[in-house]
């Protein structure tokens, strides 16, 4: 297939960019890589107080549910947000010479990507600190990664495509996403506390919700997840991003003409 | 004597769609969408270069030069005709090859290099030769933003002339910097274009420039190809109507 021959042609790329944009977003601040760390991080605080002690929304190891939510959401939602003006904001490049547009997606993926990762590595120091108990449920972790992975690019691809033609879209994805937030239950559980039968639909059949959650049982509560869902939740995403692939693939030399 | 094809463009026809970037309101509110009429950028031209060959483009603005280049530099996929490059590698060389802004320009050079498709170890080897020949000095590990457009540009050029593809495609890039630099990149453009299995093709509005460095002369007006051959010969037409 070609995405995959392109894939391994622009990897070099991809990575090498992605570095040096990670680099040059901290290169001129005074706490330089630790602001990666310590925005999550706060945000965190603000959220245990918030929920934790004035909602009373509280979790077993509620600030490290809280951590992993904002870790996951805060990959989704700025992936999204930011594909949206992909192609303007590389305007540079996509002017200049010909360059697969999915590279410059996982390009942004990879950046936000490596932020997630710094993130984990808090919540595991965060599971030691607390001595949560994990056992083999542990492993469901990577699947919901990978299907993160997959459905943020799949419908990143639309909203690129669509981004470089529909000049408010990116008002309509951030009113989308602000909203999607309150209904992934970040900052509480929504089987717990949305009301039957909605609590339980939202869990199966908002993706992200369905990844956090699956997330949440395997590190904090040694819980297995369901396989089909799963497994359902990671054909779709395939098929969204091999749509999303096409439909780049498809259109992308006209994008220089509208920009 | 054959000698080998290196570009081969057959009835190439490049059109601008009518595509418009629309608003949600005005798509609502407006059941029609007015018609924007075609712009045919590029119609039906057709030539074909061989190894070695140098071919100056004229031709006033907006008369599709830069179309062309772009399209046989790979960024626009031709609406109509093929072009054909027989596998060489390609570069277009314009200002600016998309920098950014906020490293160094020592990794831009890595970062443009790849774009253009050499790998990273092929790149480190010029590296010290573009740095040279770009004469930023120091300036070359400070951030690109911090630069002048001058040395901006020279970076530019630099890492395109240096990063040798078998084809290059010029794009009103000769007069860049200031006068010894101009010189300078003459004189390179002119080396690059001594080699022999080298295809180039300049766009350019310097005349003077294009009697001296080319074999071969084209001209475009409105998106159609004028003439195309003796480089004496077309740049005379050439200025005869622009002067009219």
């Amino acid at each position: 297939m070609r995405f995959i021959t392109d894939v391994r042609k622009y990897f070099h790329y991809i990575i090498f960019s992605a570095r040096s944009q990670l680099r040059s977003e901290v290169v001129n601040s005074y706490l330089d890589w630790v602001w990666w760390i310590l925005e999550p991080f706060c945000n965190m605080i603000v959220y245990t107080i918030i929920f934790g002690y004035v909602f009373q929304a509280a979790e077993p190891y509620f600030p490290i549910f809280l951590f992993i939510g904002i870790s996951m959401w805060g990959f989704f939602s700025k992936t999204l947000t930011a594909s949206v003006k992909l192609i303007k904001s590389n305007k540079a490049i996509v002017t200049k010479v010909y360059i697969p547009k999915q590279m410059l997606l996982l390009k942004l993926m990879a950046v936000n990507a490596f932020k997630m990762l710094l993130s984990f590595i808090i919540i595991f120091l965060m599971m030691l600190f607390y001595r949560v108990q994990v056992n083999a449920s542990l492993l469901y972790a990577l699947p919901a990664l990978l299907i993160l992975f997959i459905f943020t690019y799949g419908i990143s691809c639309f909203l690129m495509h669509y981004g470089v033609y529909v000049e408010d879209l990116a008002y309509i994805v951030t009113i989308l996403m602000s909203m999607l937030m309150y209904f992934t239950g970040i900052f509480y559980s929504i089987e717990k506390r949305m009301p039957e039968p909605f609590g339980h639909l939202l869990s199966l059949y908002n993706p992200i919700a369905c990844l956090i959650t699956v997330m949440r049982n395997s590190l904090l509560y040694m819980q297995n997840s369901s396989l089909t869902v799963l497994g359902i939740w990671f054909l779709v995403s395939v098929l969204i991003a091999a749509c999303g692939t096409k439909l780049i693939y498809k259109n992308e030399n006209s994008y220089v003409k509208v920009i | 004597m054959m000698e080998n094809c290196a570009i081969k463009v057959d009835h190439l026809c490049i059109d601008y769609k009518p595509y418009k970037k629309t608003s949600i309101q005005k798509s609502l509110f407006k059941k029609k969408q007015e018609k924007m009429e075609m712009i045919h950028a590029v119609r039906d031209v057709s030539f074909s270069l061989e190894e070695g060959e140098i071919l100056g483009i004229v031709g006033k603005n907006g008369s599709g030069k830069s179309t062309m280049l772009r399209a046989i530099a790979g960024i626009f996929i031709p609406d109509q005709g093929t072009i054909d490059l027989h596998g060489n590698s390609v570069s277009l060389l314009s200002i600016g090859v998309g920098f950014t802004p906020e490293i160094s320009g020592r990794e831009n050079i890595l970062l443009s290099g790849m774009l253009l498709g050499f790998s990273e170890e092929q790149i480190r080897e010029k590296m010290d030769s573009i740095i040279e020949f770009s004469e930023l000095g120091q300036f070359i590990d400070y951030p690109v933003r911090t630069y002048s457009s001058g040395m901006y540009s020279k970076l530019a050029f630099s890492i395109t002339a240096s990063l040798e593809t078998d084809i290059i495609l010029i794009d009103e890039v000769l007069s860049v910097g200031d006068e010894r630099f101009q010189k300078k990149s003459y004189n390179k453009m002119k080396e690059l274009i001594s080699n022999k299995t080298r295809t180039v093709m300049i766009v350019s509005h310097n005349t003077e420039t294009l009697r001296q460095l080319c074999t071969k002369a084209m001209w475009i007006n409105d998106g159609m190809m004028m003439s195309i051959g003796e480089t004496q010969e077309v740049l005379s037409q050439y200025q005869h109507y622009m002067n009219k």
